[in-house]
């Protein structure tokens, strides 16, 4: 192969590959792509919570794109505790300001970011959650502490619409 | 393999097949010559036949009455159980088929580490073996989440979870696995169809595993080839056949035992509380067919590191015919691997056991050390074992060692050829 000269037929055989493998590619693309979330998944973007009848220390958890999201309302031990650790001691450091803007509501995914199992409320070592599946333990600002999973727990997108109501998404 | 060119006796049998040769490959798998030393260890192969067929059937029998949504899964289970005829006894035995299933191609995996049957010329009847292993934990997975229950329900999404350690593409792997942001409906419904899709990709693999294993022949405990076929082995049919139908009664008593008096005792009680995604049942474990990866997996405690000890663990399998070093195929000559072979059997035993508990102090510490012993004994011990090991002399024939057996070898040879 290698000492012939390319002729006319070599240029066929490499131009039919080439135009066979873009039409398998765009057969196969719809195939694949049918899989991802489709127009009615995405159409749950955003819900509203309402939050009056939370009082502190007490904690909601509502199903927001099929995931439980945990509104806590949290008590001032908990956000001094919260803002008190060192960033040396996370394990993924984030400041309590950015996670809680309203320093009394703590809204994040309630999925552990080890592998999605729900973690329990004022349980674990650091006084904040704990996932029962392969003990990793989150603290009053759900950040990770001690465990497999490597992240703090997800702050999604949310916003105020009232004093009583919370948009997530 | 037969020497013999075969013709039907009939005129309609020799017209048939000179057009499509299926009386030869009858008369090829009847008169198959196998070595005639072979134990009831040799006897799981027809035995996981039974059970995929079994489970083939129930299966079909199974999705003429549920319907695969998530609104609908948990209560058509139910309604299986309760109201269709015989429906109870149907989805006993499939859900117990898996684990009968599980249980019969562990004897058989081993038996192939005892007498080393996976070495040369075999290497491709082991690989495809592998390949149906992988394929039967996806399958029984799968089915596992179909009756929507809490355990389907976060068994899903922690295994589904385990692509989000991939760097990069993790989470969009499992949102795309999913159809959404959770295990909801979309999963369901792909689930379901992976489902019964797989046992018929298994059935074909099968087909290859036999064919291939037709090529060299069975290995035989003692794990030596066959010397002179009219001595050393006895045709399929019926020597074996009765041999194997034998087996398969006595695995079928076990079997029925688990359906009649015991079928819930290897599930788990919360898989009867319909999923709830707002709460996770408070110790998640697999079924016990799963729990040594499990260990393996939560013995790691960085979360990409330890999903790829976990696959490491099932592949590695697959490169075995080449990590051991030794060319004696049986176990019985090799004494040295003999009792490694009997550490890993009771390793395996101990991640298991680990996998099932939670996952935390002496637990944890155990698991992490058999963790540690699984890898040492393929990675290090085969291949150090095969080139240091001094062998048992092997007997010159499958016969010799109940015929000529003379620990002269001039002897032993003068003996074998009066007997024939």
């Amino acid at each position: 192969m290698s000492d012939k000269k390319p002729e006319r037929r070599d240029f066929l055989f490499t131009a039919s590959y080439a135009v066979g493998a873009v039409g398998v590619a765009a057969v196969v693309w719809p195939l694949v792509d049918q899989m991802n979330p489709d127009a009615s998944v995405k159409a749950l973007a955003s819900t509203e919570v309402d939050v009056s009848s939370l009082k502190p220390g007490n904690t909601i958890t509502v199903l927001w794109r099929g995931k439980p999201v945990f509104i806590r309302r949290r008590t001032q031990e908990e956000i001094a505790e919260a803002r008190s650790v060192k960033m040396e001691d996370l394990i993924h450091p984030e400041k309590d300001e950015d996670r809680a803007k309203n320093p009394e509501w703590l809204v994040m995914l309630g999925v552990c970011t080890h592998l999605g199992c729900v973690p329990l409320n004022d349980k674990g070592d650091y006084n904040g959650w704990f996932c029962p599946c392969h003990g990793s333990h989150y603290d009053t600002s759900g950040r990770i502490r001690k465990g497999p999973a490597p992240w703090n727990m997800e702050v999604p997108k949310y916003e105020f619409v009232n004093a009583n109501t919370i948009k997530i998404g | 393999m037969s020497d013999h060119e075969y013709t039907p006796k009939s005129k309609a049998g020799k017209w048939f097949n000179d057009r499509l040769p299926l009386l030869t490959l009858a008369n090829h798998l009847t008169d198959y010559p196998t070595p005639k030393n072979l134990n009831y260890w040799w006897t799981f192969g027809g035995i996981l036949t039974f059970c995929l067929i079994t489970q083939i059937v129930t299966g079909l029998t199974l999705a003429m009455h549920y319907i695969a949504h998530a609104d609908m899964a948990f209560e058509s289970v139910e309604h299986i159980m309760r109201d269709v005829n015989y429906g109870w006894l149907i989805r006993y035995i499939h859900a117990n088929g898996a684990s009968m299933f599980f249980l019969a191609v562990y004897i058989h995996i081993f038996r192939s580490l005892f007498y080393g049957s996976y070495k040369s010329p075999r290497e491709i009847i082991w690989i495809i073996g592998i390949i149906i292993y992988l394929l039967m934990m996806a399958a029984a997975f799968m089915g596992y989440v179909l009756p929507w229950g809490q355990m389907s329900f976060w068994g899903a999404t922690v295994i589904t979870n385990l692509f989000s350690a991939i760097p990069l593409v993790g989470e969009g792997i499992v949102t795309w696995l999913w159809g959404g942001y959770s295990v909801d409906n979309p999963t369901l419904t792909r689930f379901f169809t992976l489902h019964y899709l797989i046992p018929f990709l298994i059935l074909g693999l099968v087909v290859l595993h036999i064919w291939a294993l037709h090529v060299p022949g069975n290995n035989n405990p003692v794990g030596i080839d066959i010397k002179k076929p009219s001595k050393d082995t006895v045709p399929f049919h019926p020597y074996i056949v009765i041999k194997d139908g034998f087996a398969l009664l006595m695995f079928m008593i076990v079997f029925a035992f688990f359906v009649f008096y015991a079928p819930n005792i290897l599930g788990h009680a919360d898989n009867y509380i319909e999923a709830n995604p707002l709460v996770t049942p408070a110790h998640i474990v697999p079924e016990w067919y799963l729990l040594p990866f499990y260990a393996i997996l939560r013995s790691v405690p960085d979360k990409l590191l330890g999903v790829v000890a976990m696959l490491s663990a099932i592949l590695i399998l697959a490169v075995l015919p080449w990590l051991d070093t030794s060319k004696i195929r049986s176990a019985v000559f090799r004494p040295l691997y003999k009792q490694f072979y009997w550490i890993l059997v009771a390793d395996v035993l101990i991640l298991g056991y680990m996998g099932a508990m939670p996952a935390e102090g002496l637990y944890l510490l155990i698991a992490r050390v058999a963790t540690a012993y699984y890898f040492l004994h393929f990675l290090v011990i085969l291949p150090v074992l095969g080139l240091k090991e001094r062998t048992i002399p092997l007997p010159l024939s499958i016969t010799e060692p109940v015929l000529g057996g003379s620990p002269n070898m001039a002897m032993a040879k003068k003996k074998e050829s009066k007997i024939e």
